[in-house]
C-alpha cells in the first residue's frame, strides 16, 4: 500500500540524519525522517561531548553551511573549553560537553518543529527501485537502478525521490560485553535486521565495523578527591557563528582527571585472553585511533600510565562517563579493572562497557557527492560510510542531504575540496580511500589546516550554504561585512607607522619587547610574539570598534602571514592537479603501463580528477605521471 | 589500444668499425620480424618458440634465405624488458656495412627506425622508469661530453634516487611524529622537540647543500663553461674565438644571438666544454648601436664563469674602464696580452697587470698570427676545472637546473623551518614548511608528480606525435 509521496526519506534519526533531513525540508522538500525510536532522536550512545580536536571544526564547518549540531551543543552543554590553546590557531579546537537527554530533546523539538519535516517512528526493511533500462541518459551516467522509496517492516510504501541511508550502528548490530553477545543496537536499542538484505540484494557491497564504549559509573560512588578538577573556560566560545556569546554563559560542570596504573594493565594482561578481539570473536574492524583501554595496553606496553577522563552524563542523571577506558573485557575484569584507577575504588557500574558491531558500506562505492554510484537518488552518510564520531556522521548528513536535494531540484552539487573544510577532507578520504577501519577525523588528516582553522569556517564556507540555499540573504550580507572589515583593518595596520620615538621607546621597554631601529608598521609590531593587537592599543589611539571575531581574524592574517602565503601556494598546487578533470568514458585498459593494482583501484572508484586519482588507495606518483601522459595524449588527439 | 605504438628498431652501439656491435628490435612484432631473419644451425626459423631471457646462436638471413651475419640473439619479452614491450637484440660482427644491411632487412619487414631516445621514451610512458631516470636518459642522449656521460648513468644507476630519499624519509619520520603528538598529545610528547629537530634539520641542510655544491659544476660540465672574451675593440676577440673554434671546426656549432653584436660557439677542450662568447669590444662611446653592444657584453660577462681579457700589449696603457675592473674582481679571469709578435711596439708586461688587479691573476703573452700561448691557454682552462677537483667515482652530481632548483627550494624550506623554530613558533607551523621540503625532494626522485615535468618531458620525448 503506497501511504504517501515524499521528496527525501532519511533513515536513521541519529546525528546525520536530523542534518541530512533538516537541511532537505528547510530547502523546501517534502522530506521524512524514519527512526526505530523517535524518544531517542540526535541519542549520544558514546562519549557525552561534541567537539575536541579537528570535530570542533567539523562542527563549525557544520554550522557554517547551515547545519543544526552548533547551535543545538550551545543550548544544551554542560562546560566547554577550547582545547590547545598553547599551540597555533591551526589547531586550536573547541570541545564542550554535553548534557545528552537535554540534547536529544531539543534536537527533537526542532526535528518536530521543522516545517516539510515530519519524523515517523517505524523500521525500514527494503529499498524500492524504479526500472531504468529505458532511461539511456542514467545509464550512460554508471547508473543500474533509481531509487524510488521505502517499505516498512508493517507493510506500507512511502515513496520518493531519494533515500539518504543515516543508520549508524543500527544494522544487524550485536554488542558483546566478555564471551556475553546480545543482538542489540547500542545501549539495548532495537537493531534494525532487515535492511541489510535489501541492500546487498540492490547490489550494494557491506561489510562489518566494529566500535566499543566504556561503562557509565555511578557518579555516587566516586571519589573525586583523588582526581584532578578540570574545568571550562570562562567565557566560553560558542559553536555557532549565530550564537550570541552573551546568551550562553552559564555555570559549568566538572570533568575529572585519574590515570590507569600497572595494576590495572596487569589486570587487563591477565585476562587479555578473554576480552572479544583477542579472542577472535569479534568480526568487525575497530578504529585505531579510538582504541579500547586493552588496544593501549597492548600497544603501548612502556606506558606506565592513561589518562583517564570521568565526565558528567547530563543532569537528568549522576551517571559518569569513563573517558579513555573503552573496552570489550567481560563484567568482572571491568569491575577488577576500573576498581584499581584512583578514585574508582568503590565504583558501581551502571551500564557495563561493550563493543558493538554493525553492517556498513564497503569502500569505492560512492561519488564525491556521498551518493552510491550504481544508484540513482540513494545517497548514504554517517556510520554506514564507514566512519566513526557524532560529528563526522553530522558532517556527512547534512553533506548528502544537501546534494539529494540539488539532485532534485536540478542545481549543482555541493562541492567542498581538501583545501576548503575539514568536511571535503573527511568526505574525499570517505570516497577515495580503502579504509578497514572506523574512519575517524584527526588534524593530521588536512593537509592545508593552517587555512582550514575552525575561528573562518564561516569565512570558508558560508558562501556554500548561501549558494545551497541553506544560509539567509541577511547572513551571507553579514559575512560579507565582516570580510571587508577584516581586509580594511589588516590594511589599515600594514600603513599606520609608528617613529621611533621616546614615547614609543619606552612603551616597547615597558612590554619587553626590542627597542625600535626605525620606523615601523602596527602590522609589524604585531608580528613579534611578545605583542599583540590588543597590548599595542596605546600606539594606535584611533582604531576603529570591531568586534572580537574581526579582530581575531586581523591579527591571525598578519601575524603568521608568510605561513599562510606558503599554504596557499601549496593550495594552488594542490588545485592544479584537481582541475585536470579525467573523462568520465575513460578506460584504464587503455592506459596499458599502470599497474594492475592501480588499475583495478581506478576502475573501481571511477575518480573525477588527477588529484583524486592520486589518493586512490594503491595509486603511485609513478601510476599518476603515466596517467598524466595519457590524458595529455588523449587532450591532444581529440583536439585533432 | 592507446600506447600500443609499432615496432622499432635502432643500432644501440656506437656506428663505428667495431668488434661486435647490437642492434635492438621493441614492439609487439620484434619477435615475429626477428624471427623471419633469423634461422638456428639447421636452418629453422625457431625463435618464436624460444623463452624469455635466453640467448640464441644462429644467423640472420635475406628474404633469400642468403646469410648475412652470424649472430647472437637476446630475446627478452614483455613486460620484462627495458621498455616493457617485447625485446629482441642482436648481436652482430659489427661492421658498420653489415648493421646497416641487418637494420634495412628489419625494416623491409616491418619495423621503423627508432628516434633518438625513443626506447627511453617506451621506458618512461610504459612505467618502466620513473620521471628522475627518464630525465637522466634525456640528458644522456642530450650529453655534450664525457662526464656529462657518466653523471647521466650515474643518476640512473640511482644514487641520487637514494641520497634523496634518505633525507626525504627522515622529514617524514619527523612530520609523522608532530602529527602524532598533535592529534594524541598523550602518548607522543613534545617536551624539548623543537631543540631535536633543530640538530635533526642542520644537518640535512649541510647534506643538501653538498648536492647543491656539486651542481655548481655539475651544470658547467653538462652546458659548458660560459666563457667569455672581453677587451677593447681591435684587441684581438674574434682571432681568439677563431682560433680556440678552428681547430674543432668538426664539433663546433655556431649559434648566432638573437643579436648581432655576441657570438656564441660551442669549444672543446679535452674532457671540458666551453661556451665561447665573443663579445663587442667594451669602451666608451656615443655610437647608439655599439653604446648597447658594450653594454650586451658587460652584462653577459657579468654571469660568465670565466672570462679572457684580451690586451693589445701594443697599447700605450691599460684601460681604466671601472667595468672592465669590477669584471675582473667578480670572475674567474685570464689576462692574454695579446700581440705578442709585434715584439718592437709592446709597451704592456705581464707586470703591470699584477700590479693592478693581483699577483694571482693568470697572464698569457698571446699571438694569433703564430698561435704563441694558445696552448698554454688551454692548459690553464682546463687545469682551472680540474685541478683539486678530483672527482671520485662514485660521487654524483647534480646537473640539471630543475633538479637543482628543486635542492635550492627544499634548502629554503627547510631554513624557513630553522627560524620558526627560533621564533619559538609552536610544532604546527614547522610542517607546512617541512611538506614542502618534502615534495620538493619528491620532485627530483618521481616521488611527487610534478606536472609541469611531465610536461616537459612530455614535450621532449613525444615531438612530434
Amino acid at each position: 500500500m503506497i501511504v504517501d509521496n515524499y521528496d527525501v526519506i532519511v533513515i536513521g534519526g541519529g546525528h546525520a540524519g536530523c542534518e541530512a533531513g533538516l537541511a532537505a525540508a528547510r530547502l523546501g522538500l517534502k522530506t521524512i525522517i524514519f527512526t526505530l525510536s523517535v524518544d531517542n532522536i540526535a541519542f549520544m550512545p558514546c562519549n557525552p561531548h561534541i567537539g575536541g580536536s579537528s570535530k570542533g571544526h567539523l562542527v563549525r564547518e557544520i554550522d557554517a553551511l547551515g547545519g543544526e549540531m552548533g547551535k543545538n551543543i550551545d543550548k544544551t552543554y554542560l562546560q566547554s573549553k577550547m582545547l590547545n590553546k598553547s599551540k597555533g590557531p591551526a589547531i586550536h579546537s573547541l570541545r564542550a560537553q554535553a548534557d545528552k537527554l537535554e540534547y536529544s530533546k531539543s534536537m527533537r523539538m526542532i526535528l518536530q518543529a521543522q516545517k516539510n519535516l515530519t519524523v515517523k517512528q517505524a523500521e525500514i526493511e527494503e529499498l524500492l527501485y524504479d526500472d531504468i533500462s529505458t532511461d539511456k541518459d542514467l545509464i550512460e551516467e554508471g547508473y543500474e537502478k533509481k531509487i524510488s522509496g521505502v517499505k516498512t517492516v508493517t507493510g506500507l510504501i512511502y515513496k520518493s525521490k531519494a533515500v539518504v541511508l543515516c543508520t549508524g550502528t543500527y544494522l544487524k548490530s550485536r554488542c558483546l560485553c566478555g564471551e556475553s553477545i546480545s543482538y542489540t543496537g547500542p545501549n539495548g536499542l532495537q537493531p534494525s535486521n532487515l535492511l541489510s538484505q535489501s541492500l546487498i540484494d540492490g547490489g550494494v557491497e557491506l561489510r562489518r565495523f566494529k566500535t566499543g564504549t566504556p561503562a557509565r559509573m555511578d557518579g555516587n560512588t566516586i571519589d573525586y578527591s583523588k582526581m584532578e578538577i578540570q574545568t571550562g573556560d570562562t567565557p566560553v566560545v560558542p559553536f555557532s557563528f549565530d550564537t550570541n556569546p552573551d546568551d550562553i554563559q552559564k555555570g559549568q560542570h566538572y570533568c575529572y582527571l585519574t590515570y590507569t596504573n600497572e595494576k590495572t594493565h596487569e589486570i587487563i594482561r591477565n585476562n587479555i585472553d578473554r576480552s572479544p578481539i583477542y579472542a577472535g570473536i569479534i568480526e568487525g574492524i575497530g578504529p585505531r585511533y579510538c582504541p579500547s583501554i586493552e588496544d593501549k595496553v597492548v600497544k603501548f606496553p612502556d606506558k606506565i600510565r592513561h589518562q583517564v577522563f570521568i565526565e558528567p552524563e547530563g543532569t537528568h542523571t549522576n551517571e559518569m562517563y569513563v573517558d579513555g577506558m573503552s573496552s570489550s573485557m567481560p563484567e568482572d575484569v571491568q569491575i577488577q579493572m576500573y576498581r584499581s584507577v584512583p578514585g574508582l575504588e568503590n565504583c558501581v557500574i551502571v551500564k557495563n562497557a561493550y563493543a558493538i558491531e554493525y553492517d556498513c558500506l564497503c569502500s569505492g562505492q560512492l561519488y564525491p557527492t556521498l551518493e552510491i554510484k550504481k544508484i540513482r537518488g540513494l545517497f548514504s552518510a554517517g556510520q554506514f560510510n564507514g566512519s566513526s564520531g557524532y560529528e563526522e556522521a553530522a558532517a556527512q548528513g547534512l553533506f548528502a542531504g544537501i546534494n539529494a536535494c540539488m539532485q532534485i531540484l536540478g542545481k549543482p552539487y555541493l562541492s567542498i575540496d581538501r583545501s576548503e573544510g575539514y568536511i571535503g577532507v573527511l568526505v574525499d578520504d570517505i570516497v577515495t580511500k580503502d579504509n578497514l577501519e572506523p574512519y575517524r577525523m584527526m588534524t593530521s588528516r588536512a593537509e592545508y589546516r593552517l587555512l582550514l582553522r575552525q575561528d573562518n569556517a564561516d569565512i570558508r564556507l558560508r558562501k556554500k550554504g548561501y549558494e545551497v540555499g541553506l544560509i539567509s540573504e541577511e547572513k551571507y550580507k553579514a559575512l560579507l561585512l565582516k570580510e571587508e572589515l577584516i581586509k580594511n583593518e589588516t590594511e589599515r595596520l600594514k600603513e599606520l607607522k609608528v617613529g621611533a620615538s621616546k614615547d614609543v621607546q619606552d612603551f616597547m621597554d615597558r612590554l619587553d619587547s626590542p627597542r625600535l631601529k626605525t620606523a615601523a608598521s602596527i602590522a609589524e609590531l604585531i608580528c613579534r610574539p611578545e605583542l599583540n593587537y590588543y597590548n599595542i592599543a596605546e600606539l594606535d589611539p584611533e582604531r576603529p570598534k570591531l568586534s572580537k571575531d574581526v579582530i581575531e581574524q586581523v591579527e591571525i592574517n598578519i601575524k603568521y602571514e608568510g605561513y599562510i602565503e606558503r599554504q596557499q601556494r601549496q593550495v594552488d598546487k594542490f588545485k592544479k592537479m584537481e582541475n585536470k578533470k579525467i573523462p568520465a568514458d575513460i578506460d584504464y585498459n587503455d592506459v596499458i603501463s599502470l599497474r594492475l593494482e592501480a588499475r583495478a583501484n581506478l576502475k573501481k572508484f571511477k575518480p573525477v580528477n588527477v588529484g583524486q586519482a592520486s589518493r586512490i588507495s594503491g595509486v603511485n606518483p609513478a601510476d599518476i605521471s603515466v596517467l598524466l601522459v595519457y590524458l595529455e595524449n588523449y587532450r591532444k588527439n581529440s583536439n585533432h | 589500444m592507446f600506447f600500443k605504438e609499432d615496432t622499432i628498431c635502432a643500432i644501440a652501439t656506437a656506428m663505428i668499425d667495431a668488434g661486435i656491435g647490437i642492434i635492438r628490435i621493441s614492439g609487439e612484432e620484434a619477435l615475429s620480424i626477428a624471427s623471419k631473419l633469423y634461422v638456428d644451425t639447421k636452418g629453422n626459423h625457431s625463435l618464436l618458440n624460444k623463452d624469455s631471457h635466453t640467448i640464441s646462436y644462429g644467423f640472420i638471413v635475406d628474404e633469400n634465405e642468403n646469410k648475412v651475419d652470424e649472430v647472437m640473439i637476446s630475446l627478452m619479452k614483455a613486460p620484462r624488458s627495458y621498455t616493457k614491450e617485447d625485446v629482441v637484440e642482436i648481436n652482430s660482427h659489427g661492421g658498420r656495412l653489415i648493421m646497416e644491411s641487418i637494420l634495412n632487412l628489419l625494416i623491409k619487414n616491418g619495423c621503423r627506425l627508432a628516434e633518438p631516445g625513443e626506447f627511453t621514451k617506451r621506458a618512461f610512458l610504459n612505467g618502466r622508469i620513473d620521471l628522475t631516470r627518464a630525465e637522466a636518459v634525456m640528458d644522456l642522449i642530450h650529453a655534450q661530453n664525457e662526464f656529462s656521460m657518466k653523471n647521466s648513468e650515474r643518476q640512473l644507476g640511482g644514487i641520487l634516487f637514494n641520497k634523496i630519499e634518505d633525507i626525504r624519509k627522515e622529514i617524514i619520520y619527523e612530520m609523522a611524529y608532530i602529527e602524532s603528538a598533535i592529534d594524541d598529545p598523550e602518548n607522543y610528547d613534545l617536551t624539548g622537540y623543537d631543540e631535536r629537530l633543530k640538530v635533526k634539520n642542520e644537518d640535512w641542510i649541510s647534506r643538501l647543500n653538498y648536492l647543491i655544491n656539486t651542481s655548481e659544476e655539475g651544470i658547467i660540465r653538462k652546458e659548458g663553461i660560459k666563457t667569455v672574451i672581453i677587451g677593447k675593440p681591435n684587441a684581438g676577440k674574434s682571432s681568439l674565438l677563431n682560433k680556440l673554434a678552428g681547430e674543432e671546426k668538426a664539433i663546433v656549432t655556431d649559434i648566432e644571438g638573437t643579436t648581432r653584436d655576441i657570438i656564441e660557439e660551442t669549444i672543446r677542450l679535452d674532457d671540458i666544454v666551453l661556451r665561447v662568447l665573443d663579445t663587442a669590444g667594451i669602451r666608451d662611446t656615443d655610437d647608439k648601436v655599439e653604446k648597447i653592444g658594450v653594454e650586451r657584453a658587460v652584462q653577459s660577462a657579468q654571469s660568465a664563469d670565466l672570462i679572457l681579457y684580451i690586451i693589445d700589449s701594443t697599447d700605450d696603457e691599460i684601460s681604466d674602464d671601472e667595468r672592465i675592473s669590477e669584471l675582473i674582481k667578480n670572475n674567474h679571469v685570464i689576462v692574454l696580452l695579446n700581440k705578442n709578435d709585434i715584439s718592437d711596439r709592446i709597451s704592456i708586461l705581464e707586470n703591470d697587470i699584477h700590479n693592478i688587479y693581483g699577483d694571482n691573476i693568470p697572464v698569457i703573452k698571446t699571438s694569433m698570427v703564430d698561435d704563441t700561448g694558445i696552448e698554454d691557454l688551454k692548459k690553464i682552462i682546463t687545469d682551472m676545472f680540474f685541478n683539486g677537483n678530483i672527482i671520485p667515482k662514485e660521487e654524483i652530481y647534480i646537473t640539471n637546473i630543475r633538479q637543482k632548483e628543486a635542492l635550492l627550494n627544499t634548502c629554503d624550506s627547510l631554513k624557513k623551518v630553522q627560524s620558526s623554530i627560533e621564533a619559538s613558533m609552536s610544532e604546527d607551523f614547522y610542517s607546512i614548511d617541512l611538506m614542502n621540503a618534502y615534495s620538493f625532494l619528491g620532485e627530483i626522485i618521481g616521488q611527487e608528480v610534478d606536472d609541469d615535468l611531465v610536461e616537459e618531458i612530455f614535450s621532449k620525448f613525444c615531438m612530434g606525435k
